[in-house]
């Protein structure tokens, strides 16, 4: 078992966030429910190619916040938002933003897989033919590297044009991030993606997740605190709509800084 | 303790109700059966081949007579209710058997239905050679053959005679079908023509065009008339020539009593033996008569004859009902569910459609003629067809005026069934699309909608289910007890939207209730009703095929 830990690849050591390349940048940010404040002035910096993780108990705001970045939270009627997200210095909320675009350039997946009911292959062309991509060659050529970004080529490769629902959970789960992936977005936004998925596909999503943060700055939230040390490179801990702490992962799992943040992870609370 | 047997512990156990739910359903089957089965077993027997018997008759008063036709049903009454209505019944006698006889030879008995009372007849018997005469005008002949002549020479006598009869039935039958079709494509098509040119030139005066215009147009339509004339002079005489063709050849036959008729074979449908026919031979000659009450046009006040033009009435009526209705529906309900703002507006129009499905059929009807024929059809023909005023083209009952006031009829259904489809596909979908930088439209069109179709075609399905039964309202705006034309043929523009149809719905109600031979339509009236019946099945299944295959390509583990 010891022998295991050792010869596992060594975890990054000592990263700090001052020396990273910001990608988003939170400033004051409060979020209101109608009349409720969901977030409390948060303020945060994710890094570039990185792999943030989100952890806090049920309702502390960490997927409230997580929607903010590709503005999904717009679709509720009641939120209203103050404060501002700098995506590479400019602000999203900005109202000169198209909110489209901004969510061609974030892309997100969701808790429960929700495949389109339409072909693999269509599934995956759907971001492309969004944007008016017609040519066959390049539809072709993107859903095979996509599909291969998402570890479900092989599995797939022969029935491209099946429905997408005759996929397993963990499939589907994939297949959502090769159409996340497929228009390139900059930041991946990662609901809790492993948390309807049995443990083998969970394992799966999390080495893909592990490949993925050359290309893409990814935030993911997550229930499970075992995940997030082991596939994220900085962990945010919130709680009551407060960020409590935010620091580099291996850090925060041996040495938090908040009494807080000690309690939930060695689990006496939350 | 209380004893556990006994009524109380029954009540308890929940037995009764098991047993009052079987009940309550096992009484619907017995409906559902018991009206099925009922229109089964009276409308197809009316196919079957009876034996013709014969007896001797002798009544009180007159002279005794051979009868002979198809025995339809006997009944027992009471010799008193015979009395008081004027009958001289034997004086020892308390209950009567009388038969209600199906005699035909309308041309000599005045009518082809009688009633024979038991005490003036001998028995029944079924004489050989007996032959049935299905003719095209005055119903059915019944008596035996004497000669078959060709003009006035003798062709055959005697057993010979019966296969040159048949053959040369056959023969006056394909010479009739030539006049039909003759008669629908050709002198359709001219009298088409000649109305179109009498048109045109009565809009050139209405657009007030100059002298010399019109001059010109007279000319050019002269011409045209000319020809036109010239073509159905030459089809009249050819008309003529196949008349007088199949009138070539004529059957004398004797009635049961005795009298001598001579029948042109050009009036006979079909002459069959069936006191001298097989089993084999009357099961090919009910399936064929099945086939002809399929796909024949009514004759003789629709006492007759088939059915085709209303189920093709009824058909392309529903088919347009759907075509019209769907669109809208669909289109309601995308912006009752996906644009509107939720609030108390909202719920007031939507309790509003729901309501509109229960507004009784006939008020539709109403409105129907009031404003689509007489608002809307009216104008269109001021705009549209002026030269054809006064008489009118749209500003009357037709067949698509009767489509659309079935589809306002069905539209809540069809709203209702889409919002709920629309309402179940599950937030994430939407959320997914919308996440890959997809607007609220394209997220509608390309996600939500497909994934509703299923939902759609449900609503569809109610829709036709309804509208193919519908009867009340069509009696106002479109639908007439005998129609000359399909509303589709071969002259432009192919489907005619002004005409009025046939719809088996009314049918049934005319020949059941409107008919002037009471006795005869009445199997015609429960075929008829078969014939719905099966009509609105098979629309069902076949939109429920298609909704199977859709919900199969859409289906969603979310469900």
């Amino acid at each position: 078992m010891n022998q295991d830990k050792l010869t596992a690849p060594p975890v990054e050591n000592e990263l700090k966030l001052s020396d990273e390349k910001i990608k988003l940048q939170v400033n004051d940010l409060k979020l209101y429910y109608a009349d409720s404040l969901a977030l409390k002035s948060v303020n945060m910096t994710i890094p570039e190619k990185r792999v943030t993780a989100f952890i806090g108990p049920s309702g502390c705001g960490k997927s409230t916040l997580l929607r903010c970045f590709n503005r999904m939270n717009d679709l509720v009627d009641i939120c209203r938002i103050e404060g501002q997200i700098l995506m590479d210095g400019q602000n999203i909320y900005d109202p000169k933003i198209d909110v489209a675009e901004l969510r061609r350039q974030v892309g997100m997946v969701f808790q429960k897989p929700n495949p389109f009911p339409k072909s693999i292959y269509e599934n995956v062309a759907y971001g492309l033919r969004l944007q008016g991509v017609k040519d066959k060659r390049i539809l072709d050529e993107v859903v095979e590297t996509s599909l291969k970004g998402a570890a479900l080529w092989n599995e797939v490769k022969d029935r491209l044009h099946d429905n997408a629902f005759g996929l397993s959970g963990g499939q589907q789960q994939r297949l959502v991030i090769a159409r996340a992936i497929a228009i390139e977005p900059e930041v991946l936004l990662l609901d809790e993606p492993a948390s309807a998925l049995d443990p083998i596909s969970t394992l799966k999503i999390e080495e893909l997740i592990y490949e993925l943060k050359d290309k893409y700055t990814i935030v993911i939230v997550t229930h499970n605190m075992q995940q997030a040390a082991r596939v994220s490179d900085y962990t945010a801990f919130m709680y009551m709509g407060d960020l409590i702490e935010f620091d580099a992962t291996n850090k925060m799992f041996t040495n938090p800084s908040q009494q807080q943040t000690e309690d939930y992870i060695t689990g006496r609370f939350g | 303790m209380k004893s556990l047997f006994g009524v109380r512990a029954w009540f308890r156990s929940g037995t009764p109700w098991i047993w009052l739910n079987a009940g309550a359903i096992a009484l619907c089957l017995v409906m559902v059966i018991g009206v099925l089965g009922l229109i089964v077993v009276r409308g197809g027997s009316h196919f079957w081949p009876a034996d013709l018997q014969q007896t001797e008759w002798s009544p009180e008063s007159g002279q005794k007579k051979v009868i002979m036709g198809e025995l339809v049903r006997a009944e027992t009454v009471s010799a008193v209710m015979l009395r008081e209505s004027g009958a001289t019944v034997p004086a020892e006698l308390e209950a009567v058997t009388r038969y209600l006889v199906k005699v035909g030879n309308r041309d000599l008995y005045g009518r082809d239905f009688s009633w024979y009372m038991d005490y003036e007849i001998t028995g029944w018997a079924a004489p050989e050679g007996a032959i049935a005469l299905e003719r095209r005008e005055r119903g059915n002949f019944y008596g035996f053959p004497l000669r078959l002549n060709e003009g006035d020479t003798l062709i055959a006598e005697g057993a010979a005679m019966w296969p040159e009869l048949l053959k040369r039935v056959e023969r006056a039958n394909g010479i009739f079908q030539q006049m039909k079709d003759i008669e629908k494509n050709d002198i359709s098509r001219i009298n088409n023509q000649i109305e179109k040119l009498r048109l045109t030139e009565r809009r050139l005066v209405l657009d007030k065009v100059s002298d010399a215009e019109m001059a010109e147009f007279k000319a050019q339509a002269e011409a045209e008339n000319k020809v036109l004339n010239d073509e159905y002079a030459v089809i009249q005489q050819k008309l003529d020539q196949l008349r007088a063709e199949s009138n070539r050849d004529n059957l004398v036959a004797r009635s049961a009593e005795g009298r001598e008729v001579t029948i042109s074979l050009a009036n006979i449908v079909n002459a069959f033996a069936p006191n001298d026919m097989s089993v084999w031979q009357k099961t090919r000659h009910y399936f064929s008569g099945i086939g002809t009450f399929l796909t024949q046009e009514p004759r003789e006040a629709n006492t007759e004859g088939g059915i085709f033009p209303a189920i093709f009435g009824t058909v392309t009526m529903v088919i347009l009902m759907a075509i019209i209705v769907t669109p809208f529906g669909v289109l309601a309900a995308i912006y009752l569910r996906e644009y509107a703002k939720q609030g108390p507006l909202l719920k007031i129009i939507r309790i509003s459609v729901y309501n509109l499905a229960g507004v009784p059929s006939i008020v539709y009807g109403v409105f129907g003629l009031g404003f689509f024929v007489y608002i809307m059809g009216g104008s269109i023909d001021q705009l549209f067809y002026p030269e054809a005023l006064p008489s009118p083209t749209f500003g009357t009952p037709g067949l698509f005026w009767a489509s659309l006031t079935l589809a306002l009829l069905t539209l809540p259904v069809v709203i209702v069934s889409t919002e709920e489809g629309l309402s179940r596909i599950p937030s994430t979908i939407r959320m997914g699309s919308l996440a890959l930088g997809a607007t609220k439209s394209e997220t509608l069109w390309k996600v939500i909608v497909p994934l509703a179709t299923p939902a759609m075609m449900t609503g569809l399905i109610l829709a036709v289910a309804r509208a193919a039964g519908e009867v009340a309202p069509l009696m106002l705006v479109g639908v007439v007890k005998l129609a000359p034309t399909l509303p589709i043929d071969g002259n432009f523009p192919f489907i005619h939207l002004d005409q009025k149809i046939m719809h088996l719905g009314f049918h049934v109600f005319d020949v059941g209730f409107q008919s002037p031979n009471v006795e005869a339509s009445r199997p015609l009236l429960y075929a008829t009703a078969l014939v719905l019946v099966l009509l609105i099945v098979v629309l069902n299944m076949a939109a429920i095929y298609m909704r199977n295959r859709l919900r199969e390509k859409y289906r969603s583990d979310t469900d």
